[in-house]
C-alpha cells in the first residue's frame, strides 16, 4: 500500500519558504534611457505627463494616485519621485529617517484650490467662513447663502489626496468634514462629481478648472494666476516634487528640466503657477 | 520510457500545483493575521466594531496646544454600506436571475438556450471598471433624475450596476441546479395534472432550492468583495445611513481609497488590513455555507 507521495508536498514548501523570502524587489539596471516612476498627486499628474511627452532624457511612468501614495511609495522605496501637491507631514519625515531615507523637496508650481459649484448655480461668492460651515454640515441648504431653495451635495476627496489635506488645513481649520460628503479619487472625478449635480459644492486644483464648472470668488477674491502669487488668495499652495538623497543622475536631470524654463511653460500651460 | 515518465512525473506534479493553492491561501490568511493584529493592540476593539466615524487622518489638538494624530477607525458605516449595497443588489438580482435560469432551463427551446447562455455568460466577463464606468455615465444621472435628487452617485445607483454583475453568476447556478432536478419529479407532477407553471413552480423550484441557495450565496459573495464598480459609482460618504439614496462607501471602497496612502506599518494601515480580515472571514463564511447547502441536499433529493 503505497503512502501518498511526498515529492508534491515537498516541492510546495520550497516554493512556499523562496516566496516568503521575497521581500522588496530591486530596480533594474537601466539601458540606454532610464526609466523614472513618478508617483502622487493628481493635481500635479498633468504637469508631469506632458513632461513626459516631451522629456526625452529618461522614460517617465506617471501614475496619478494621491500625494500621500506618492509620499508613501517613495518612503518605501517604490517610485523614483513623489509627486505631492501638499508638505511632507512630520510624522511622514519620521517614518522616512526610520527607513534611511532622506527625501529632498522641490518647489516646482503654485497652484490655488478653488471652490466650484455647478455652472447654473446663481451664487458666485462665499466667505471662507461659509464654505467651512457647509463642509462641516451647518449649512445645508444654498439659500442660506443666497442661493436656490437646493440642498447642498459637498464633494471631497479621500484622505490621500494633497488637495484634501490643503484644504483641510486652510479651509477647516482641521476640523473632520461631515461624514456623508460624497468622497471622489482624484480632482478629475471632482469635477465630473460636480458638473452632473446642480447642488453640490466641491474643490480642485486651480488647473482643473474648465467650463463644466464654476468657480467661486472667496471672501471676495476670485482665485486666479495673479491672485495667488500676490497672496490675496488664500487657498494657495506649492506643488512639490520630492526625491530621496542619492537618487540617480536621470532623476536630478529630470528636476532640472521640470525647473527650466521650458518645464515652467508646461506649469503654465496645465493652468498652474510656474515660479 | 515514456509511460514511466508520464506515470511518475504527472501525479506528483498536478499534486503540487492543487497544494500550491492551498499554500496561496494559507499565505494570505497569515498576512491578513498579522498585518491586522496589531490594530486590535492599538485601538480599542469595541469602538472598531461599533464606532460610526471613520476619520483615519485626523488631528486634534492636545492640551499643549499641539496637533496630534487623533484617528477614527469606526467601521460601522462601512460595514452597512458594504451590507446594504450587497442586499439590495441582491434583491435586484434575484428575481431577474431565477425568471432567467426558469426560462432557459424549462421553457427555452434548445436553439435559443446555446444563444442565451453564452451570451450571459458574456456579462460575467466584463471587467468590473467597465461596468463602474457606466454606472457613473449611464445609471447615476438616470437615477438622480428619476429620483430627483442632488447626486446620482448613491448606494442605489452601485446596487443597480450590482446587480447586473451578479446576475450572471445566479442565473448560471441557477439553472443548472434546476435543469439537474431529476426528470421523473417533473414527468411524475405532469402526469398528475399540474400544469407547466405549477410543476416549475411547485416542483421543480421547491426541488432545487438548495442548489438555487448556494447560487444565492455565491452572488452574496461577488458582490460583496467587489471594488471597482463601488469605488466610481457609490458616492464614498462614510456616514451611517440607512438610505440607499445617499452616498455610501463599502468596505472594499475603503481599502481602494486609502491603501495607497497609510504608511506601512502605522494604524491606518494596520486597520485596513483588519478591515480586509473581516472582509475575507465574511466572504469565506458564506462560500462554506454555500457548500454545505449544495452538499447536504443533494443527498436527500435521491
Amino acid at each position: 500500500m503505497r503512502k501518498y507521495s511526498t515529492i508534491p508536498i515537498a516541492l510546495a514548501l520550497i516554493i512556499a519558504g523562496a516566496l516568503a523570502g521575497c521581500g522588496g524587489e530591486s530596480n533594474g539596471e537601466p539601458g540606454e534611457v532610464a526609466t523614472l516612476s513618478v508617483n502622487g498627486s493628481t493635481t500635479v499628474t498633468p504637469i508631469m505627463q506632458r513632461v513626459a511627452e516631451v522629456y526625452e532624457a529618461a522614460d517617465l511612468e506617471v501614475s496619478g494616485t494621491g500625494s500621500g501614495d506618492g509620499i508613501t511609495a517613495l518612503i518605501d522605496g517604490r517610485t523614483d519621485v513623489a509627486m505631492a501637491s501638499r508638505k511632507m507631514k512630520d510624522k511622514e519625515k519620521e517614518d522616512a529617517a526610520a527607513k534611511g531615507v532622506k527625501p529632498v523637496e522641490v518647489v516646482i508650481a503654485r497652484d490655488g484650490i478653488a471652490i466650484v459649484v455647478h455652472p447654473s448655480n446663481v451664487v458666485s461668492d462665499l466667505t471662507l467662513e461659509q464654505v467651512k460651515d457647509i463642509y462641516l454640515g451647518k449649512i445645508t441648504n444654498w439659500k442660506a447663502v443666497g442661493g436656490p431653495d437646493l440642498t447642498i451635495v459637498p464633494v471631497t476627496r479621500d484622505s490621500s489626496s494633497g488637495t484634501f489635506e490643503v484644504f483641510e488645513e486652510l479651509v477647516m481649520d482641521k476640523e473632520p468634514i461631515v461624514p456623508g460628503a460624497v468622497t471622489q479619487n482624484s480632482n478629475g472625478t471632482v469635477r465630473t462629481a460636480v458638473a452632473g449635480s446642480e447642488g453640490a459644492v466641491g474643490y480642485v486644483g486651480l488647473g482643473y478648472v474648465d467650463k463644466s464648472i464654476k468657480a467661486l470668488a472667496i471672501d471676495g477674491t476670485v482665485p486666479s494666476n495673479d491672485t495667488v502669487n500676490n497672496g490675496s488668495y488664500k487657498i494657495a499652495r506649492d506643488l512639490n516634487l520630492y526625491y530621496p538623497e542619492g537618487a540617480s543622475q536621470a532623476v536630478l536631470d529630470l528636476v532640472k528640466f521640470v525647473l527650466s524654463k521650458d518645464g515652467q511653460k508646461i506649469v503654465a500651460d496645465e493652468g498652474f503657477i510656474p515660479l | 520510457m515514456a509511460r514511466f515518465t508520464s506515470e511518475t512525473v504527472v501525479k506528483p506534479l498536478l499534486g503540487f500545483l492543487a497544494l500550491l493553492s492551498l499554500v496561496f491561501l494559507a499565505g494570505i490568511l497569515v498576512i491578513l493575521l498579522t498585518e491586522s493584529g496589531p490594530f486590535f493592540g492599538e485601538y480599542n476593539p469595541i469602538e472598531f466594531f461599533t464606532g460610526t466615524q471613520w476619520y483615519p487622518t485626523l488631528e486634534t489638538q492636545n492640551a499643549a496646544g499641539d496637533w496630534v494624530a487623533n484617528p477614527r477607525f469606526g467601521l460601522l458605516p462601512l460595514l452597512t454600506a458594504s451590507l446594504q449595497v450587497t442586499l439590495l443588489a441582491l434583491a435586484i438580482a434575484l428575481p431577474l436571475s431565477l425568471g432567467a435560469a426558469i426560462f432557459l432551463a424549462e421553457i427555452a427551446p434548445p436553439v435559443l438556450r446555446e444563444i442565451i447562455k453564452p451570451l450571459i455568460e458574456l456579462l460575467a466577463g466584463i471587467p468590473s471598471v467597465v461596468f463602474g464606468f457606466i454606472g457613473m455615465v449611464l445609471v447615476a444621472p438616470f437615477i438622480k433624475d428619476l429620483f430627483a435628487i442632488p447626486i446620482g452617485l448613491n448606494g442605489l445607483s452601485a446596487s443597480i450596476v450590482l446587480a447586473f454583475m451578479a446576475f450572471p453568476t445566479i442565473t448560471s447556478l441557477a439553472e443548472d441546479a434546476i435543469s439537474a432536478v431529476p426528470r421523473d419529479l417533473k414527468e411524475a407532477s405532469l402526469a398528475m395534472g399540474a400544469n407547466r407553471w405549477e410543476t416549475t413552480s411547485r416542483v421543480m423550484l421547491p426541488a432545487a432550492r438548495s442548489g438555487i441557495y448556494s447560487a444565492v450565496i455565491l452572488g452574496f459573495g461577488r458582490v460583496i468583495g467587489e471594488t471597482m464598480t463601488v469605488l466610481m459609482v457609490a458616492g464614498g460618504g462614510a456616514a451611517l445611513t440607512l438610505n440607499p439614496l445617499s452616498p455610501l462607501r463599502p468596505m472594499t471602497a475603503t481599502i481602494a481609497l486609502e491603501m495607497g496612502e497609510a504608511v506601512q506599518g502605522g494604524p491606518h494601515y494596520h486597520a485596513l488590513f483588519a478591515l480586509a480580515l473581516l472582509l475575507l472571514v465574511i466572504t469565506l463564511a458564506f462560500n462554506l455555507l454555500a457548500e454545505r447547502i449544495r452538499g447536504g441536499r443533494r443527498e436527500s433529493l435521491k
